[in-house]
């Protein structure tokens, strides 16, 4: 056996990891090194030279903040909502025995089993005979249907895998149900409807098909960078989505340093 | 006992049930607990045993029946506002908080503002004073359970419930945590009632233990009187080994009752039959394995006068170290046999399979029990772990 292959075979896990981190990540990079680029013409699909115009004007472009407070603010929302009675739904599924608990907790799955087109194309339809006009709130109403599910799985999955002797110790310790659901309940449960609601941020943020079809005349971040690259594509949405993934990065360093250090402390 | 001194009494309870649908889990139930005593509820899995500490925690609610603790009637009373705490099966530590706040828990509920002094005193107690800042996953299961021991002894409670709080420990630390939490009820004085499966344990640690049963509790006394005085077949088997032997009474009207097990006559004194025994009827005689001596049949004639004596042959012999444990083919017990523990002292080097014997003991350490019972209650039930109690199907 040659050195090589020697070495080759005491790496290869290494390797294909890295292979597979690169295969993950070359697009962030991609769009990354592009915020930096100084197009010639409408695209920006080659690369000139180096420029930081775009960074210091992100705005520049007629309507791309508009659209992406708008996505911000519908994602906050749909949250918000989403994870609330998500995680009453999944405390209901997972803690209490009633007529049709089963079938509840199949349809529930249902929206995330759905094409997503289909679905778009039904709540429109729902909404055009209902007479209801397109805008921001059948745009929230849509995002919150279809996060509903993903909150729904990740808290249940917790609330179930949780000893049911956890609330009766603090019971049998004084505490009365109200503090027994702030104490103990909520913060055990608090990972599963963070996860929930990290997705459905992430889900709201980018749709763009069930957005399309249910927005009217509003226009979402991803319907705006959807409609720019039919015309050309300005260098500020790639300034745009390396922020956005940079923010992501950060959340996820801050996360695994606090936990970290909890755990180092203790 | 002095039962109608309510003072002296931390547990009492009445008529106290517990039915899930068609299934009686817990048939209605007298009890009382004297107040500083350490009190067993010995049962095999599924036999009521820690549904009725729940329902002295106030956890299940009781099917009829009132719970009192020291005197006061507390059923109706939710388990937050009864003055007692639990060790559960499994500790049921709080993941999320540290040692230091798992044993805080109870006193915070209570609006106790200042409870570092107090948390740092129990955790000596219990001998984890340095382990105060750990989370329970990163503890060993003995100082898990002693955090649950401390997280509710912090609160002073009248009564300390203990829910088989030592079955997921391994046998080596079981032991020295059963001496642990004799000490610990000894210095602090509170009531102890402790569930648990293993028979060696209630022995070494309660006062008092109650053999239930099926629902229902079989025998209450001191564990030696349990032991050398059962009344039922499933605590003669239960607790420890019997050898029961299906008897006729001959004679039932002197103070030594006269019965006759295949074509050997046998003594018990009237004072250790609890069962009615009447001449002409079936009684069983019980007799622990270590009561029972070993002599080659050679020396027959050096066995004493006024000994129970029955003839045997040896088919098995299993040397334990401390004693040997013979199994001996006898006609008064066909099919299954005596049991024979006999101390490694001076060992009889004849006394190998195949020899011919003489099995004898002292009639005074028999017991005459009732005929009308299965003879092997209670003798499949000890190997059972404590995995599952009745309670928890039906929340």
């Amino acid at each position: 056996m040659t050195r090589a292959t020697r070495w080759l075979r005491r790496n290869l896990v290494v390797l294909a990891g890295l292979g597979t981190l690169a295969y993950l990540l070359l697009p962030n990079l991609v769009v990354t090194v592009f915020s930096f680029n100084k197009p010639n013409g409408r695209f920006n699909y080659a690369w000139q030279r180096f420029s930081t115009d775009a960074w210091t004007d992100p705005c520049g472009v007629a309507g791309l903040c508009g659209s992406l407070s708008l996505s911000l603010e519908i994602a906050a929302w749909s949250t918000l909502g989403a994870t609330v009675l998500g995680t009453a739904v999944a405390f209901a599924l997972a803690r209490h025995r009633f007529r049709g608990r089963a079938s509840a907790s199949t349809l529930v799955f249902l929206p995330m089993a759905m094409p997503e087109v289909v679905m778009a194309a039904s709540l429109a339809t729902l909404f055009l005979n209902m007479g209801v006009s397109f805008g921001f709130w059948t745009i929230l109403i849509a995002h919150i249907t279809f996060c509903l599910s993903f909150v729904i799985t990740a808290v249940k999955a917790r609330v179930a895998s949780m000893d049911p002797r956890l609330e009766q110790a603090a019971q049998d310790l004084y505490a009365t149900p109200l503090q027994t659901f702030r104490r103990v309940t909520l913060p055990i449960a608090a990972p599963g409807i963070a996860a929930g609601a990290l997705l459905s941020f992430a889900l709201s943020f980018d749709d763009f098909v069930i957005t399309n079809f249910n927005a009217g005349s509003t226009v979402t971040f991803p319907m705006y960078v959807w409609g720019a690259a039919q015309r050309g594509t300005p260098v500020q949405i790639n300034v745009i989505g390396t922020a956005m993934f940079a923010v992501a990065v950060l959340c996820v360093l801050v996360g695994r340093l606090t936990t970290g250090r909890r755990r180092r402390r203790s | 006992m002095t039962d109608t001194a309510t003072t002296g009494t931390a547990v009492r309870l009445t008529g106290l049930s517990k039915s899930y649908g068609a299934f009686t889990a817990v048939h209605p139930l007298d009890l009382a607990v004297p107040a500083g005593s350490f009190f067993a509820l010995l049962g095999a899995s599924g036999c009521g045993k820690t549904t009725t500490l729940r329902m002295i925690a106030g956890l299940e609610e009781p099917t009829s029946g009132t719970v009192e603790l020291a005197g006061r009637d507390v059923t109706a009373l939710p388990a937050y506002k009864r003055p007692v705490n639990t060790v559960f099966q499994s500790y049921a530590l709080f993941p999320h908080l540290d040692v230091h706040e798992n044993v805080a828990f109870g006193l915070r509920r209570r609006g106790v503002k200042s409870v570092r002094k107090q948390v740092d005193e129990m955790l000596d107690l219990v001998q984890l004073g340095d382990l105060a800042r750990r989370h329970p996953q990163q503890l060993s299961g003995g100082q898990q359970q002693r955090v649950a021991v401390a997280r509710a002894l912090i609160n002073h409670p009248d009564v300390l419930l203990l829910d088989e709080p030592l079955g997921a420990l391994d046998l080596k630390l079981r032991r020295q945590m059963q001496l642990e939490l004799k000490r610990i009820q000894t210095e602090v004085g509170i009531t102890f009632v402790h569930v648990t499966h293993d028979q060696e344990e209630a022995m070494t640690m309660a006062d008092t233990v109650a053999v239930m049963n099926a629902g229902r509790v079989e025998q209450l006394g001191a564990p030696a009187d349990l032991y050398e005085t059962p009344r039922t077949t499933f605590v003669a088997n239960f607790l420890g080994t019997s050898n029961i032997l299906r008897t006729d009474v001959l004679d039932a009207s002197g103070t030594d009752l006269v019965l006759q097990a295949a074509d050997t006559k046998l003594g018990l004194p009237a004072t250790r039959c609890t069962a009615p025994a009447r001449a002409g009827e079936k009684l069983l005689l019980g007799i622990r394995p270590e009561k029972v001596a070993l002599t080659h049949a050679d020396d027959a004639a050096t066995v004493a006068d006024g000994r129970n004596r029955v003839r045997g042959r040896i088919v098995q012999a299993g040397f334990t170290g401390v004693s040997t444990q013979y199994v001996v083919d006898s006609p008064v017990a066909p099919g299954t046999g005596l049991s024979v523990y006999v101390q490694n002292v001076e060992r009889d080097a004849r006394l190998v399979p195949g020899a011919e014997v003489v099995l004898h003991w002292n009639p005074g350490h028999g017991f005459g029990l009732d005929a009308a019972q299965d003879i092997e209650a209670g003798t499949e039930a000890t190997g059972d772990t404590a995995g599952t109690t009745v309670g928890e199907g039906a929340g």
